[in-house]
This record gives C-alpha cells, structure tokens and sequence, in this order.
C-alpha cells in the first residue's frame, strides 16, 4: 500500500494509472499470508502462525528460515573466531587453556564451514530468488526443499550435541589418526556432517530440476541471471562431491567404534588415504562456498553500474568449468603429506589452470563498470570489497599454488589468511551485499543506507587488519592452529594488530545485525524495485513478493541485464526532446508492475536509441 | 645428553631481521633461495595485478559515478580482444610459475648423496634425534656447518609436521612410515623447529632447536655428548629428572607448584597414599605405572585425560630419574638422588634397561 501513496501524482505520468492486479497489492505477500483466520486468538493463533511458518512449503519462508538458522551459527562462529583472536593477544595463557583453545578453533571451523557457509548463499538467497528469477511458482520439489531444511536442523542438532560429551578437538579437518584417538565427541559431529550433506544434496538436486524444467516462457539459458548460472554450478558440485564425504565419515565412525582399519597406522590402515578421501569432498566444498558468491557478485555488478555484465557467457561458463575442475584440484591440500611427488606435480598444474577462469571473472566484473552509472550504495560497496578481497585471496592462492612456495606457506597463517580472504572476503563478502540488496524484497523495508555504509566500511577495514598481517605472520613461520606461540614471542604486536582488527571487524558485523532488525521495526516500506534493476524478483514482483511470486506466469523478453527496458520503449523520445530523458518511475518509487508492458509479439523491433 | 645452555641458546629474537624484508625470514639454508625467488616473484606479480584491479576499480566508479538517477549508460559491446587478451596472459603467467615452482622443487627436495643422515621421532609432543652412533639428544639436534643433513623422521602416534622457516623445510611425520627433509646450513646459528600439523594439546610448544656448530666442535660433541667449551652436564638423578621435566615436555601437563595444568602437578604427597585410592603409596613404582601406562590408573579429579604413554620412550633409568626430581621437589630427596653419578657407575637399575 504504502509503495502506492509514493506514486506521483496520477496526471504526471501514466504508469501511476496502472493499478495492481485485484488481489496481488504488496499487502498480500508472503510474509503475511497464509495465515491463521482472523476468529483464531490467543496462543491458538500464535500456534497456527508457527504452524504456517513451520509446516510451509513456500521456497521464500524456507529461504527466511535458513537465513535466521545461518545468521545464528555465524554469530556463535563469529563470538568463538573473536574468543580465539582474544587468547592469542599476548603470549601464555590469556583467557582459555590450551585444550579449550583447541575445542574452540574446532568448533569455530566446523560451525562456519558446516553450518553457515556452505547453506548461507544457496540456502537463503538461492532459495527465496532461484524460482523468481526464473519466474516460477515455486521449486520443483517444495516438500522435499521443507524436508532438507529439516534435515540441516537435525544434522545441526546432532553436530552441536557434540558439545555435551567433551567437546571436539580434531580441528575440522579430522585428521586420522588423531580423530580416532581423541575423545568421543568426534562420533556426534561426524554423524552431524553426515546428515547435514544430505540436506546439501537434496538442496542441489531440487534446484537442478528446477532450474532445468521450471523456467518461465522466454527464459533461455543465455537470459538467466548469472546468480542462476553459478547456483547450477554449485548444485552440480553438491551432488557429486557431499556422497563423499558422508562416506568418509561413516568410515571415520567404524574405524572408532569398529576398528576397521583403514586410516589408523596402528590398524595397518592408511592416515594419508583419508586426507585423499576428506578433501575430495572439501576442495569441491570450497567451490560450493565460493561460486554462489559469484553469482551474487554478478548481479550488484550489473545493477549498480546499471550495464550489461562484461562477458556474460565467459562468466556464465567460467563457473561451470570451475566446478568441473574443482573435482580434480584436491591434491593441492596435501603437497607436503606424503603423497607421490608426481601427484603433487599435477595437482599444482590443475591449480593453475583453476585459477584462470577465476581471473576471467574478475576482470570481467570490474569491466562492467566501464561506462556505466556506477552507484555507490551498500550492497556495491561490498562488491567492490569483494573484488579487492578476493584478488588477494587469488594471487595468494598462487603462492600456495606453486609446488616449491607452498612447501614453506603450507599449515601457516598464510593459508589461514589465504583462506580467510577467500572465504569471508570473498563469501561472507558477497553474502552481506546479497543481503542488502535483497532486503528490501525479502522483507518489504528499506534499511537504513548510512550505516549500511558504516558497517560495510568497518567489515572492510576490520577484516583487513585482521588478515591482511596474518599473511605476513606465516610467510615468517607462525604455524596454524598454535594456542600460544612460545618459540616465537616476537610475532605478539603483529598478533594484537590481528586481534584489535578482529574487533572492529566484530563491530561493524554488530551494525549489520542492528542495521537489519531496525528495519524490521522502524524502515520505509521498500518500492518494488529500489535498485532500478531488471531481473524478474524486481521488475515483476511486489515488496515483498506474492505467496505465489506472479500474479500469472511472466514472459521474460529481454535478458536479465538489459537495463534499457527501464526506459519504456521509446525513451528519449517523450515530449520535444529538449527536457533530457524520460524519468524512470519504476527505479525512484517501485510503480505497479508493468506486467502487461513488455508482451514480445515477434514484431518489436530493437531499440534505436539503444 | 647435551648442556643446558645449548636448550638456552637463542634463536631469533626480533621480527624485524633486516636480512630479508618484511615477508620472509632469513635465508638460512642453501636452498632457501630458490623458494625466495618464486616467493619474491609472485609478491610483485600479485601485488601489481591487485594494484591493476583496484585501480581501474576506483578509476571507473569515480569516472562512471552516477550523477542522476536517470542516467542511461552507453551500451557497452564485448571486445572479443580484450577478453582473449585477459585469458591467455594469465595462463602464461601462471604457467610459468607452474614450471618454477615444479623447478624449485624438485632441487629443493631430492637430498644430496653425501647427506649425513640423522634419525628423527616425533611424538606428543616432543622431538627426539638420533645421531648414527645411536646418541640421542630431545628437543635439540647439533649438526655441523657446511654439510648437508638428512632427516629421516618418523612418528610414534599421530601426524606431526617438521618445520624450519629458517631453512624453507617441510614435511608431515607419519605414524609407520618413513618421511625425510634436507638441509645444508651455510652459517652457525641456532634455528627453530615447530610443528604444523596439529597434535593435540600442546601442539603449540612441540618445538625444538637446531644448532649449527663448526665441524669440529660437531666431532667434539659426538664423542663426549657435549660441545666443548660448555659444561658437562650435572648428572645426579634429581638434575637428570629435572632436565627430562623440560626436554620431554613433561611441562607441558603438570606443574611444580602445585598448580593444575591438564595433569596433576608433580608437587604432592610423596610416599602417602595414593590420592583417592586406599591401596599403595606414592612411591617409584606408582610413577612408574603412571609414566608408561598412563591409562591404568587416574588420580580423581583426571580421569579421561589422555596422557601419551612413555613405554619405550624413556627408559626405567630415566623414570628413576623423574621420580629422584620429584623426591627433590617434595623435600624428600635421598642422599642417592643428589649424587652425581660418573662415567661407569650408572645408577643401581640401569641394568633393566629395556
């Protein structure tokens, strides 16, 4: 309702005279509907609206409810990383003894790999845009999607009870023989990250098919939003690689409660065969991780420099060969393991040639702005972190990458730097732009822009602080996973510059959170399309959208970056032509949409202003 | 055994070596070079690529700022050039450093013949080295300038890893299997050896030294078990022990103060009942029992603690010795406890010696 009352004045332009279809208002979306009868009162009605939310088969309330579950666990993860940072700011014992330390570094990886990273951006942004963007009612398998956030819940649960029978000390790696010595917990937590891959894969699976059967008439594949591209990608590496893991696990459970022998030394089993077997899931893993942050980066790329992204097709393909290379790269973790240095050898060629579809991305990412209108908004702003983050967290992964290099960086700071610039300023990164520039569809309120800058300028400063001076630590010989660092007490200013960055990174995440929840109370009620963009969840949806995304199925005619059609037909041509170009009332106030306006009858010739 | 002032020694002490810049340590093996030199080439590569990228970045969004909402950009057509040029760039790049870096490894880890050859054993959480002539030092290995040295390391529990930033060395140390690095110091110098593979509860202070010494201090030090110039080492019982506390890490877990750090702290009841048990006493072999089978019996308050057993590890002179420190360390010492004991009379059950 409240996007109508920022309507101009119906006699100025003629898109205010368009209403919304009967029935389809911004008042009727999602969030709101279905909904308990308006007779049921009391705790009645509250268990009927758990009962709508908990028992919904609506992709967008199960994308919402991943994101609450994901906001959750980055927290717990974020406190632990901070409580970890804290105890390394002086040398000897600061605030936790060696074994805590150890169970909470553990804890941190698993929790963040597992539990947020790996469903953050498919999870929640992919589900809520997948079925919009490409302009269907729903995913292919609704229960089952229902059936994979229940699935993640109680691999959760599972994982997190760990906790009560001792906490475990592995690291997330769960090296052999060590996890199969070490105390009981690791049982719980495998058994957790067993179960949660099947919420990965029933996740990619459903996706596929959607994504293959479900697409709206006109929406081929070179018209998908690059999102669309790397979610497929990513789906594909879910389902080939998580059967593996969950298949190492439950070897890593018979070795303890079996003995079967096959990764203890003292068993004549093999200690080097399960890092073959763990990272053949948790290389491609990485890939899960990273390629949904690209295509998220695609779309604020686009919309922000309002320009069709540089090389659509490089970028769309690039990610499907990065994840089809990504099964053969795993080797890389190993070069100083023990295995055949002839493998180490081709394991590092592949590395290399990973690396160039990466580098094509970024390039074509940054070209995208040229001679574009490039607008400096939040959720550009993390963009753009992204792509200096994540430039460094490539050219460091050639370090890593070459043999001899790698020999000396390898189970330093410098991987944990390397990776922590992959993965938070890569993911993490894209994520919160995600985030900020589908808040305002996702909940139908606007957040507020200056502290969504503040807190995107203190993430970017925090996180450099922290990690940027991690890379330097360990090119100089900090081993990873140290609880103090007695043989080296002259690394303890660098650790504190580390440490007081990993508060102000911790702070500007605060404001996120604050920035979120306040626009939930006190936000401007979002216009259907803030951003002036052209993807299908913006130009043919409500704020927030319909339970039923369209009011009928949309025919897409243009692709999903070609901004001109913001400018009506004939554009420029409104008027003498002397009052400069025609106004654009679906970017300021989100007009009703203007589902009736863009019907390709085969006679539409191309735009000559264009 | 080797003098205490070798475990004294000190290493590095600063950050800032001024010797190689801010990135690296200094070079202190003969191969650290060729890793320095991909290392350093890389650096460059890297930062004046993510120079190109930030720049052009800030270049564009200040150029192509948007000055007003209705803004209608150039339609901007892909230059199949310039994508064909950001492709195959890259891949030469990356390429060539694909080929240095295989280069550089493959002459930084096949170790010269004439390498003398030093046994290495890795468990939680110490590093034991033994010399050809079957001498055996902990946390400490002496080796003499100028001569390529091979270290043949193996693990006795869990995965360590053998790491020398100083000399660019590294490898993982496997249960039931051999793995070796090598290394040729040019300088004298005592360097730091850590351990990156994560081991459990002390992983962090699994380190030990190595000191490079002249070659014929190196000889001096084979035959007496000591460098010259340095003191032999104080060899009563309670020394020995109070030694093996430090070298075997046994520091680590438990206290001589009275404190709990994993274990119980050695500073206790010596020769009254057990803690929480009504049969035996505090006594040699209850230290015994305790140093190699860990597990058999725990004081209340640790059950569950994982204590690596020691069977094989330190033999029953040295478990004498242990228990002649806590003797000491508990006011109860013997007169045999303090006794320095000289070449040949060796205390009275050495003769059990595993």
């Amino acid at each position: 309702m409240a996007t109508l009352t920022q309507t101009p004045a119906p006699a100025a332009t003629p898109v205010a005279a368009r209403a919304y279809p009967v029935g389809h208002e911004p008042v009727h979306n999602y969030l709101r509907e279905p909904r308990p009868a308006d007779d049921v009162r009391g705790l009645a009605r509250a268990w009927e609206w758990i009962k709508s939310w908990a028992l919904t088969v609506d992709h967008k309330r199960i994308g919402i409810m991943y994101l609450v579950a994901v906001s959750f666990f980055f927290s717990v993860g974020g406190l632990l990383a901070i409580a970890l940072r804290l105890e390394l700011f002086t040398v000897g014992t600061t605030i936790m003894e060696a074994d805590t330390y150890n169970r909470v570094f553990t804890m941190h990886g698993l929790v963040m790999v597992f539990l947020f990273i790996i469903p953050s951006i498919p999870a929640t942004l992919g589900n809520f845009l997948l079925p919009i963007m490409i302009g269907a009612k729903d995913v292919a398998f609704p229960k089952l999607n229902l059936m994979s956030l229940y699935v993640y819940a109680f691999g959760a649960m599972v994982a997190l009870y760990s906790i009560t029978t001792g906490g475990i000390d592995t690291g997330w790696t769960f090296y052999t023989p060590y996890s199969k010595d070490t105390g009981t917990a690791v049982i719980a937590m495998a058994m957790g990250a067993f179960i949660m891959g099947f919420s990965s894969i029933l996740t990619g699976l459903n996706f596929i098919v959607t994504i293959h059967k479900m697409r709206a008439p006109g929406m081929t594949w070179n018209r998908m939003p690059l999102f669309l591209w790397s979610i497929y990608a990513t789906s594909i590496v879910q389902i080939l690689a998580t059967p593996v893991i969950g298949i190492t696990m439950v070897l890593l459970v018979m070795e303890r409660t079996l003995g079967i022998g096959i990764f203890d030394p003292a068993l004549g089993g093999d200690p080097v065969l399960f890092q073959h077997f763990f990272w053949f899931y948790s290389h491609p893993a990485v890939y899960i991780m990273i390629l949904p942050a690209f295509g998220v980066i695609s779309e604020l790329m686009g919309t922000f420099s309002r320009q069709r992204v540089y090389g659509y097709r490089a970028v769309a393909l690039s990610s499907v060969a990065i994840a089809l290379l990504g099964f053969l790269v795993w080797g890389h973790h190993m070069f100083t393991s023990g295995q055949s240095p002839v493998s180490s050898v081709v394991f590092s060629l592949i590395t290399f040639l990973i690396g160039i579809p990466s580098g094509i991305k970024v390039f074509n990412w940054v070209w995208t702005m040229y001679r574009g209108s490039v607008w400096l908004q939040t959720p550009m702003l993390y963009a753009l972190s992204f792509l200096f983050l994540f430039t460094i967290g490539g050219v460091t992964g050639i370090m890593v990458g070459a043999l001899a290099v790698d020999i000396h960086l390898h189970d330093t700071y410098f991987i944990v730097a390397h990776f922590h610039y992959v993965m938070m300023g890569g993911t993490v990164m894209a994520f919160l732009g995600g985030l900020h520039y589908w808040w305002p569809k996702m909940t139908g309120k606007l957040y507020n822009e200056k502290l969504g800058k503040l807190s995107a300028l203190l993430v970017f400063t925090g996180f450099n602080l922290t990690f940027f001076i991690q890379f330097i630590m360990g090119s100089q010989g900090m081993p990873r996973r140290y609880y103090d660092y007695p043989d080296m007490p002259w690394l303890q200013p660098l650790h504190q510059v580390s440490t007081v960055g990993s508060w102000v990174l911790g702070l500007g995440l605060l404001i996120v959170l604050y920035n979120g929840l306040r626009s939930l109370k006190v936000g401007k009620p979002a216009p259907g399309n803030p951003w002036g963009a052209v993807t299908l969840e913006w130009s043919q949806c409500t704020s927030p959208p319909d339970p039923h995304n369209f009011h009928h199925t949309p025919l897409v005619t243009h692709g999903p970056y070609d901004y001109h059609v913001l400018f009506g037909p004939s554009g420029d041509s409104v008027g003498d032509g002397t009052a400069g170009p025609a106004p654009i009332p679906t970017v300021e106030v989100g007009a009703p949409q203007e589902t009736d306006q863009q019907v390709d009858d085969g006679t539409s010739q191309p735009d000559p202003l264009a | 055994m080797q003098a205490d002032s070798l475990a004294a020694a000190a290493g590095r002490t600063a950050f800032w070596t001024g010797n190689n810049g801010l990135w690296l340590p200094p070079q202190s093996s003969t191969t650290a070079h060729e890793i320095d030199g991909i290392f350093n080439f890389i650096l460059v590569l890297g930062t004046l690529l993510t120079l190109f990228v930030a720049v052009a970045m800030v270049y564009f969004v200040w150029v192509y700022r948007r000055r007003s909402h209705t803004d209608r950009p150039v339609d901007v057509h892909e230059s199949k050039f310039l994508e064909t040029v950001w492709i195959v760039i890259p891949t030469l790049l990356v390429l060539v450093v694909f080929f240095w870096g295989f280069r550089a490894y493959v002459s930084t880890s096949i170790p010269p013949s004439d390498s003398y050859e030093i046994g290495v054993t890795a468990k939680k959480w110490a590093w034991s080295f033994t010399y050809p002539n079957g001498q055996q030092t902990f946390s400490e290995v002496v080796v003499p300038v100028g001569q390529p040295i091979k270290l043949t390391m193996s693990s006795q529990d869990v995965l360590h890893s053998f790491f020398v930033p100083e000399f660019r060395i590294k490898h993982d140390v496997l249960p039931n299997r051999y793995s070796f690095v090598w290394f040729e110091a040019p300088r004298e110098g005592v360097y730091q050896v850590v351990c990156t593979e994560y081991c459990g509860t002390a992983h962090s202070n699994m380190g030990a030294k190595i000191r490079v010494v002249s070659r014929p201090a190196f000889y001096a030090f084979l035959r007496d078990g000591f460098l010259p110039g340095e003191e032999p080492p104080p060899s009563s019982p309670a020394q020995i022990g109070e030694r093996l506390y430090t070298q075997r890490n046994c520091n680590t877990c438990h206290s001589i103060d009275g404190s709990k750090i994993v274990g119980p702290s050695w500073l206790g009841a010596w020769g009254e009942q057990r803690p929480g048990s009504d049969e035996g006493v505090y006594d040699d072999a209850y230290v015994m029992q305790s140093i190699w089978y860990p597990q058999a019996y725990y004081a209340p308050g640790y059950a569950g603690v994982n204590m690596p057993s020691y069977e094989g590890q330190l033999d029953s002179t040295q478990v004498y010795s242990i228990a002649a420190y806590m003797r000491q360390l508990n006011g109860v010492a013997t007169a045999a406890d303090t006794t320095i004991v000289t070449a040949g009379a060796a205390p009275a059950d050495s003769t059990s010696t595993p």
